[in-house]
């Protein structure tokens, strides 16, 4: 059983063994089922700085502390339940009292950061970065991010899947910023590997079914295409089957596996309506394009063509400022805004004109979306509106009482979010939050509204609506009419449980 | 007006789209397909058969193929969920009669088959063609196709033992596919006006209310305990700063990624800032140190050397005494630097 003591950082006098200033305790922070999470600081921060050593410098991680065990016995913790708000001040002086013998990490230790009285460790000694000379430049000719950030990283879900290759992973939204999601840590989903393309080789053929339907088929060399004028646009792209495995119930425990098949990138190439009309394509027999990839799967997928007509879809070969990267089908993808990723088929070497629709495999065995009554839709590609708030978010604690920024994503197939509700009580009352800047179409938006956490329960919700009115759906609304197996296309509102404890856990309401 | 032109227009006002400035288009960008070429990649195959390559293959052909090829990732009768979802079974004869999976509706049915769920059958001699086998794609004939796909037929009891599959029975086939009316396109998520049925709404219609919008929140479902640490320690996928952490759920696995403690002397020290691992920078790089003195018996000289600095063992620019490093950390350095200066 462990507990957690947050405390706010504050001069303390080690010496008299007095109460110290500013201490905040809590005592709630028990689970209810009477299960305790253990904590710890993850990552072992500051175990790879230099200047973990210097005592008390695990200040600099933050307020939220280990969990206090080696002075909790079986006694206190009944105590404990039963809500002595004072028992907690009596054994942390306890510890405190006990002083050197505590273990490194406990509360002794942190006790005798300040021990001085006169300030933050950080502050008074020099830092190994403050006192030293720094790398060359182009020590890293392709830059990475900072080693204490290895935890963001896309990750896949146990069990989702039996190969590797034909499988997924999950961006961490929950770390993320902004609007925009950096390349690296674009969400995967392969259907038979990913492959590395040499672009001097990639080819883009254009035919029609019928002869008719393209007067010149041609070729296009990556040459070719990248001298077309280019467009760059910035788009979501969602997998149809994100949030797939929360249809029936709750199953995975944080917003990187809820709705981590969402990336947003600033895509760079040419429009599809331009390659047609440069090969005469008749654009009025024509009703629907099939994209195909050059990979072992040559997948293909059926698009619309008025959504070609349009303008808005692309053949890209750039991503936030450089190519695509492989995984994400260099050296050209479709894109094909506010439609599921399936159909922004990647290694993308042909598109067919068209008049009517193809029941490839990804149309007929897969991204098809089982209904009560025993049909499956087919061709369902819209993302409808949805959106989830990203911070705090499932599987995160929260350091504190007091002030927060909740912070979420918001999005539509269908165009541009108009607004965004916040509800920190379940869904029975909402605030409309802030968005962002730009607000863009099919792309993603970021939200934030201010709060101040009184350490009492909540049920955070976030609520989107489009430009055409059309509001994200309750669980209960959706499950009314699409049942529980559907799979693809759950655009339900989400709910994270934010316990007494601080802790915040993927729930669902109806 | 027509679809197209206010698609144009759409296109126009939305993302500024326009035809193309120069008058004689754009010259000299792209060829033309040759015959050859198109036949070579246009190899889809439509519901309407469009595509379909003549040709033929048996049940038994099928067997011998399946058997070399396919069953080790789809087991001997289709049936395994070990490797990619099973193909078959969970279809019946009634199903063939009336064209719907029964099965389907049924929430308590395990599993849900390619057969039980396709709708028609080019899809299948389409993706068998285009991807199969798995580490293979589009190595099989087009009569080893039909010769896969007739085996697979008769796995699912819709062909006889004794059945040829060819480009003009498969359309029988079709007529025989068990979820052959197992497809609706009456929804409101296909992006364009084409399909049979398609509905002008959304099939949800949530409104915005703000206040009091119902009388409690009841929590339908949570995270089961068993489920909470099987994504690993979420406290490592989680950043070292900011207004949350990741809770605990699992074993730390940093301490095993952390980098070398030399290394991290190294850096600490100012090593780094002229020598690297693999390239000279400033001084010349701890591979070349090492190759120069590995088993020489030199590390006691190069620790003095690293103190007191020096000049001219590897050109001009000289190395400066490191006056501030211990006697013990000198010697760690160097001993890593003779064993390679690995990461970890």
């Amino acid at each position: 059983m462990a507990a957690i003591v947050r405390r706010t950082y504050h001069k303390r006098d080690k010496d008299t063994g007095s109460e110290p200033e500013g201490i905040q305790t809590d005592m709630s922070n028990l689970r209810p089922t009477g299960e305790a999470t253990p904590r710890t600081d993850p990552l072992v921060p500051g175990a790879d700085i230099p200047n973990a050593d210097i005592p008390g410098a695990d200040i600099r991680a933050g307020r939220l502390r280990r969990a206090p065990e080696n002075f909790l016995t079986a006694d206190d913790v009944r105590l404990v339940g039963k809500g002595r708000r004072d028992f907690l001040r009596a054994s942390f002086l306890a510890a405190v009292a006990a002083g050197s013998a505590a273990a490194p990490g406990s509360l002794a230790t942190a006790a005798a950061a300040t021990g001085d009285g006169v300030g933050d460790p950080n502050i008074l000694n020099p830092t190994p970065w403050g006192s030293s000379l720094g790398l060359p430049v182009a020590a890293n000719p392709y830059g990475q991010p900072s080693k204490h950030e290895r935890g963001l990283v896309r990750r896949q879900s146990p069990g989702l899947t039996q190969v590797p290759a034909a499988s997924v992973s999950f961006a961490p939204l929950q770390g993320l910023f902004g609007i925009i999601t950096p390349s690296g840590l674009h969400f995967e989903r392969h259907h038979q590997g990913w492959q590395d393309i040499d672009p001097t080789r990639h080819r883009l053929m254009v035919n029609g079914a019928r002869p008719d339907f393209v007067k010149t088929p041609k070729v296009y060399t990556m040459d070719d295409i990248m001298r077309l004028p280019p467009v760059s646009r910035m788009h979501f792209i969602e997998c149809g089957a994100n949030t797939g495995m929360e249809w029936g119930n709750v199953a995975v425990p944080t917003v990187q596996y809820t709705h981590g098949m969402l990336s947003c990138s600033e895509f760079t190439g040419v429009p599809l309506r331009t390659l047609l009309e440069d090969c005469g394509a008749d654009l009025k027999a024509a009703k629907f394009v099939l994209a195909e990839g050059g990979d072992g799967s040559s997948m293909t997928r059926t698009i619309p063509i008025e959504l070609v007509l349009s303008g808005e879809v692309m053949v890209a070969y750039g991503q936030n400022g450089e190519m695509l990267r492989p995984e994400n089908g260099y050296p050209l993808r479709l894109v094909v805004p506010g439609v599921q990723g399936v159909s922004w088929v990647k290694w993308l070497r042909r598109i067919e004109v068209g008049d009517r629709p193809y029941a490839t495999k990804d149309e007929a065995v897969h991204y098809i979306d089982l209904m009560p009554d025993g049909q499956h839709r087919q061709y369902s590609s819209i993302q409808e509106c949805k959106s989830v708030i990203t911070s705090p978010s499932g599987g995160q604690t929260l350091l504190d009482k007091g002030f927060f920024t909740i912070s979420g994503l918001a999005w539509s197939g269908r165009g541009a979010v108009r607004r965004v509700d916040v509800s920190t009580d379940g869904g029975i009352n909402w605030t409309q939050a802030t968005l962002q800047t730009p607000v863009l179409s099919k792309c993603l938006t970021r939200f934030t509204l201010p709060w101040n956490w009184d350490g009492r329960p909540a049920l955070l919700q976030s609520r989107a609506t489009d430009e055409t009115g059309f509001v994200q759906p309750a669980y209960g609304q959706l499950r009314a009419v699409r049942g529980t197996r559907s799979i693809y296309h759950n655009n339900a509102i989400q709910t994270w449980q934010v316990a007494e404890s601080g802790d915040v856990n993927n729930v669902q309401i109806l | 007006m027509s679809r197209s032109c206010k698609a144009a227009l759409l296109g126009i006002v939305l993302f500024g789209w326009a035809a193309p400035a120069l008058a004689d288009g754009f010259a000299n960008v792209g060829r033309p397909a040759t015959p050859a070429e198109i036949k070579t990649w246009d190899i889809d195959v439509g519901p309407d058969f469009a595509g379909l390559p003549k040709g033929s293959g048996t049940v038994s052909r099928g067997m011998e193929i399946w058997e070399e090829k396919c069953a080790s990732c789809h087991g001997t009768f289709g049936e395994s969920n070990s490797v990619f979802n099973p193909l078959v079974g969970g279809t019946t004869a009634e199903d063939i009669k009336t064209g719907h999976v029964a099965a389907l509706k049924r929430t308590d049915f395990p599993a849900r088959t390619t057969f039980m769920k396709v709708a028609t059958v080019s899809t299948l001699y389409d993706y068998i063609r285009r991807a199969m086998p798995w580490n293979a794609p589009k190595s099989l004939s087009d009569d080893d196709v039909y010769a896969v796909l007739a085996y697979l037929l008769n796995l699912a009891e819709i062909v006889p033992d004794d059945f040829t599959l060819t480009d003009a029975t498969i359309r029988d086939v079709q007529q025989r596919m068990p979820n052959r009316d197992g497809m609706t396109t009456a929804h409101a998520l296909w992006p364009g006006p084409d399909l049979p049925g398609m509905l002008a709404k959304p099939d949800t219609a949530n409104a915005a209310c703000m206040t009091g919008c119902k009388p409690k929140a009841e929590l339908a479902s949570q995270l089961p305990d068993h489920a909470r640490g099987a994504h690993g320690n979420i406290a490592e996928q989680n950043r070292l700063i900011g207004p949350v952490r990741g809770q605990r759920t699992g074993p730390d696995t940093a301490a095993a990624e952390l980098p070398s403690p030399a290394l991290a002397l190294a850096e600490q020290s100012g090593c780094l800032s002229c020598h690297a691992v693999d390239t000279r920078v400033v001084g010349p790089s701890y591979s070349e140190i090492a190759a120069r003195y590995r088993g020489k018996n030199s590390a006691d000289a190069l620790v003095s050397k690293v103190k007191a600095g020096g000049e001219g063992a590897w050109g001009a620019v000289p190395m400066p005494p490191q006056d501030d490093l211990s006697i013990d950390d000198a010697k760690t350095l160097v001993a890593w630097i003779l064993s390679g200066a690995p990461q970890k």
